[in-house]
């Protein structure tokens, strides 16, 4: 299935690229010692070298390398063992140095792969091109003076690596999967925290446009800064649907930087420079390369955790699930979490069918992630527990659930509160049993008259008389035995 | 003592030693002549009062025991190349010349820990820049060695004029220099003083206004070689916060300075024989290798084949190095800014206004040669043939120990001279140049005087991390030529 | 090579430095003599040569993940040409 621009000359395919600034979760920043933390007072985490004083040089830090080369092996990506810092040269008002320290010859994380999970349960690979390390960039506030621009440091120099994709992507659903997947391997490597609304997570978007069954590579524009996985599915569909026009109307697409509105749901242009960014990169003369050796990689691979991919296929392997609902438990790691508390010492397929129907759609109702879930994992876990040792029924069981959504007890205490204990002492329930076909002769010469449906309706009336909490199966095999002998 | 001249910071350690004279005597003194001296503009920021707090405080801890080593209390002069916590710090230029540092690199920080009296910040060719110190902001510096009644002054040489006019014209005891390409080595051979660039990352480049990143080294100069041993060490360290930093144990350089030249291996690189060298030069080569010859040490042809493109690859990789490096200085955090409609305005009349011609040019030049479509052709085959340079003299130092060379091409020259053609004024560098490019250490130890009586230098390189050789080669040729002669007049 | 006036131009604008129009022309003999100069390395046979990466055959050094900085935001800003409270102030930028 693939995704088309239907133009006026024809259908039109989409090639998305797409470069995503993940800022590492380190303590300090990447040449500097001051804190790498979200939210300070203005220009309160700042240094001297982050200032770009003069005389000021730039010393590593070596968490940037580890969580750089631990975020390769998320992507199964080469890892150079050889690296160099070069030196990005530009004028920007949040850019003090002059020029950002980057890597340009030689990236730190080279070739990769990322698995796309789709939502009809195939799979798409996109091909990564590279990870580098590189400096983020001050910010600039321009609505605090009319006639001035206010510059804040404080992001200046923060570890960002930048993971650079292969034009492997068709279609806004695969560029929203992509950044989704990214994300999740980040958040579980530990090596980026993937808030988008933050911005410790950004996506540029390279969109071009050929026509259906076409090789050809035509001119992309770049569409920056965006800061959402909803809002990179509409600039793909917005810049793709734009450039078909161009070029149906006779134009050519130009390469250029531009921003999505999501306001207006397009692209726009940014302001055109007179002559095009000539970054005279040339390697850092204050840096010696990175070097390191398989022994540094191995002890990197020994702490990773399961990465999701890997997780899915052992819960469709061993467990049995399916890639579909498989795919959905570990789509994110709170979720993956959340079930193998839940799992521990279950039946992980019935805990999987709680999740995926009965917990995912009352929280989607609620409005609540995973991680402010009103049942916890523990609890879901020993419901299900209830169900398999007999306590409950499933039926019951739902309504123990309903309950605990609202007030977040345990289930054991809610079974114990509401007297909502299976009952499976044959003597009691023999007991309604011949109540029922007791009040009822006439039903009861249906069934021996050669009726089963008519059964159904006495075990219905069992469990009705019971409040639902006769064991369905000893009712079933009592009446049978009473009424048909 | 009359002559303020006569002081060494080995006879200024021993005087206050012996309670012969305090730090705030000497400091006083010195400040004194610095007053005196004014026409010599030595000095962009001069400090008599932290002079004189730092040399009370040594005369103090000194009452109590506590010497802080040779270089406590003793007086001397700071490059404005050194960011200096709480005094202007220039760097020659017009786009610092309001700038505060609110932070002491690591070499002036070092001196101050070692007890060295800070007289002033010296004048120097903006940023670094120059081999005549006459880019300066602040004006050009003359040459205590300008003979009374000339027509124009001499130039003193640079980038580090202002910090060899202040010793030889005997206003500090000792002065701060950096060597990028050979500025402190020029002018301390067109002053008649020792100026000793060590191995590249001896000394901390931390808190240095950044000329040329791969190249920049701080150093000393003074009047002996012993002087220059003893205040290297005060200097140097092993410094975390560059990461291009030597993370070595310094030797004892001192104790190298044993002036005995038996038995070492002397190279005599015979591409340094230029067309055209004056004979005087020529002439003072010769006597060096015979006083080396004289004492008992080997001296030998050897070839550095690849001496001729050191200047033209210094040319290309320093000002690229530079163009980025001097990028920061954009108004907008600090220093001189002139103010514009727009950001790029802003910028650019910034920096037109801020940057001195030279600046301009080396900044353009080096912008080019790494712009898109020349950076290969010019950049990456500069540092080829850097590394081609770089071998050269590993392989030459496999065979001998100390190379010996005149240090420039000819003796200070009047200002106004090689002004129609910036080469003519890069060309100065050309012996001092390839052993930056290498990193190597070496040394100007004053030789001769040419027919005018102006003093030329003597220079010394050895190899990687070879400074007990170099200090133990120079000590000796020291010894051997017995340079005394001085300026005629004080200031 | 040639520098041509409208070469220095843009290398000038790259370097954000404000050259006058009539400095244009002097300025590109000037660089065009300092080019031609150099361009004698292209007599230098670099086959197979590095590049020169670093003068200094040592370790590269890093840093533990501390924070052992900022915190000193009058420092930052002591110097500044155009500060409002605690930020820097540029001429307004339109994005």
């Amino acid at each position: 299935m693939s995704y088309l621009i239907q133009g006026e000359t024809g259908d039109w395919e989409v090639v998305v690229g797409l470069e995503v600034h993940a800022q590492a979760i380190t303590n300090s920043k990447l040449f500097s010692g001051a804190p790498a933390t979200f939210g300070a007072k203005p220009n309160e985490n700042v240094s001297l070298v982050d200032a770009a004083m003069p005389g000021m040089l730039p010393v590593i830090n070596e968490m940037a390398i580890e969580q750089a080369v631990r975020t390769g092996l998320g992507l199964r990506a080469q890892i150079n063992k050889y690296s160099v810092f070069e030196r990005k040269n530009y004028f920007y008002a949040d850019l003090p140095q002059g020029y950002q320290i980057s890597q340009f010859q030689h990236p730190i994380v080279g070739e990769g792969t990322v698995t796309l999970d789709m939502a009809d349960g195939s799979t798409h690979e996109v091909g990564i091109e590279r990870l580098h390390l590189e400096q983020d960039a001050g910010k600039s506030m321009h609505d605090q003076d009319p006639k001035r621009s206010m510059i804040d440091l404080n992001r200046a120099g923060v570890v960002l690596m930048e993971i650079v994709s292969k034009p492997d992507i068709r279609s806004p659903e695969q560029a929203g999967a992509y950044v989704r997947k990214l994300r999740a391997i980040l958040r579980y490597l530990g090596t980026c925290d993937g808030n988008m609304e933050e911005g410790s997570m950004r996506a540029d978007v390279n969109v071009s446009v050929r026509p259906k069954g076409s090789d050809e590579l035509r001119t992309r524009a770049e569409i920056k800064n965006v800061n959402s996985v909803r809002f990179v599915m509409q600039a793909v569909e917005a810049e793709a649907e734009r450039q078909v026009g161009v070029w149906e109307d006779g134009g050519e697409v130009v390469q250029e930087t531009r921003l999505f509105d999501p306001s207006r749901g397009e692209t726009r242009s940014m302001r055109s420079k007179e002559f095009a960014h000539d970054y005279r990169y040339f390697p850092d003369p204050d840096l010696l390369p990175v070097r390191f050796d398989d022994d540094f990689i191995e002890r990197i691979k020994a702490t990773l955790p399961e990465l999701p991919d890997d997780k899915k296929q052992r819960l469709i392997d061993d467990i049995g699930l399916s890639a579909y609902d498989a795919g959905v438990l570990v789509a994110d790691q709170e979720t993956a979490a959340y079930f193998e508390v839940a799992a521990e010492g279950r039946d992980a397929k019935t805990v999987a069918n709680w999740l995926t129907t009965n917990l995912f759609g009352a929280l989607n109702k609620m409005s609540k992630a995973i991680g402010e879930s009103p049942v916890s994992a523990q609890h879901l876990g020993e419901l299900v527990g209830l169900i398999e040792d007999g306590t409950i029924s499933s039926k019951i069981a739902k309504d123990v659930f309903d309950i605990m959504l609202e007030t977040s007890q345990a289930p054991g205490t809610i079974v114990e509160e509401k007297g909502l204990k299976q009952i499976t002492d044959t003597g009691a329930i023999e007991a309604i049993v011949d109540q029922v076909i007791a009040d009822n002769p006439a039903q009861a010469d249906e069934v021996r008259g050669g009726n089963d449906k008519a059964i159904g309706w006495f075990v219905g009336q069992v469990m009705k008389a019971s409040q639902g909490k006769a064991n369905p199966g000893q009712v079933n095999g009592l009446l049978r035995q009473k009424l048909l002998g | 003592m009359s002559d303020l001249r006569d002081w060494t910071i080995v006879s200024a350690a021993d005087a206050l030693t012996k309670g012969e004279v305090s730090s705030v005597e000497l400091t006083d003194a010195f400040i004194g002549a610095i007053e005196a001296g004014q026409s010599l503009n030595a000095f962009i920021t001069e400090t008599p009062e932290i002079a004189r707090e730092r040399a009370k405080a040594s005369d103090e801890r000194r009452k109590s025991g506590d010497v802080r080593g040779p270089m406590d209390g003793v007086p001397i002069g700071m490059k404005d190349l050194f960011c200096t916590e709480g005094v202007r710090t220039t760097a020659a230029s017009r786009i610092l010349d309001n700038f505060i540092p609110t932070y002491e690199s690591t070499v002036s920080g070092n001196l101050r820990d070692a007890g060295a009296v800070m007289l002033g910040k010296t004048n120097l060719d903006e940023f670094a820049m120059g081999s005549a110190n006459i880019t300066s902001y602040f004006g050009t510096v003359k040459n205590p060695w300008t003979p009374e009644g000339a027509n124009a002054n001499l130039v003193p040489g640079g980038s580090s004029g202002g910090s060899v006019a202040a010793v030889a014209g005997g206003l500090a005891i000792a002065a701060t220099g950096t060597d990028t390409g050979g500025s402190i080595r020029q002018p301390a051979s067109f002053t008649g003083l020792v100026g000793m660039k060590p191995t590249y990352g001896r000394c901390s480049r931390w808190g240095v206004v950044a000329f040329a990143s791969s190249l920049d080294q701080a150093g000393p100069l003074t009047r002996t070689v012993e002087d220059a041993a003893i205040m290297l060490q005060a200097m140097a360290s092993h410094d975390p916060k560059d990461s291009t930093s030597l993370p070595l144990e310094l030797p004892d350089f001192r104790a190298a300075c044993t002036r005995d030249a038996k038995g070492l291996r002397v190279g005599i690189p015979k591409e340094y024989t230029l067309d055209g060298m004056p004979a005087d030069i020529q002439k003072l080569w010769e006597q060096g290798a015979q006083w080396c010859k004289d004492m008992g040490a080997e001296v030998v042809e050897v070839s550095l084949p690849h001496t001729k493109y050191a200047l033209p690859t210094y040319y290309i990789v320093a000002p690229a190095e530079a163009s980025s490096n001097l990028a920061r200085y954009d108004g907008v955090r600090y220093g001189h800014r002139v103010p514009g409609d727009s950001l790029d305005e802003m910028y650019e009349l910034t920096r037109g206004e801020g940057f001195g011609a030279e600046v301009q040019r080396r900044v353009l030049i080096g912008t080019y040669v790494l712009s898109a479509g020349y950076y290969d052709a010019y950049y990456v085959k500069a540092q080829q043939v850097r590394t081609l340079i770089a071998e050269d003299f590993k392989k030459v130092f496999a065979d001998v120990d100390v190379l010996l060379t005149p240090t420039a091409p000819s003796a200070a020259f009047a200002e106004g001279d090689k002004m129609d053609d910036p080469i003519a004024m890069y060309l100065n560098d050309v012996f001092t140049v390839p052993a930056s490019l290498a990193g190597l250490p070496a040394i100007s130890v004053p030789g001769g005087s040419d027919a005018d009586g102006l003093p030329l230098g003597l220079q010394l390189i050895a190899g990687v991390c070879q400074e007990e050789t170099l200090f133990r080669a120079a000590s000796a040729l020291e010894q051997a030529a017995n340079f005394t002669a001085r300026p005629e007049v004080t200031v | 090579m040639s520098l041509t006036k409208d070469d220095v131009r843009k290398i000038a604008f790259l370097a954000r430095i404000r050259v006058p129009d009539e400095r244009l022309e002097p300025l590109a003999g000037e660089l065009n003599n300092i080019v031609g100069w150099v361009e004698q390395l292209g007599e230098v046979d670099t086959a197979g040569v590095e590049p020169m990466t670093s003068v200094v055959d040592i370790a590269t050094p890093m840093r533990a993940d501390e924070v052992t900085d900022g915190g000193i935001p009058e420092k930052v800003l002591a110097n500044a040409p155009d500060g409002e409270g605690p930020f820097y102030g540029v001429p307004k930028v339109v994005e």
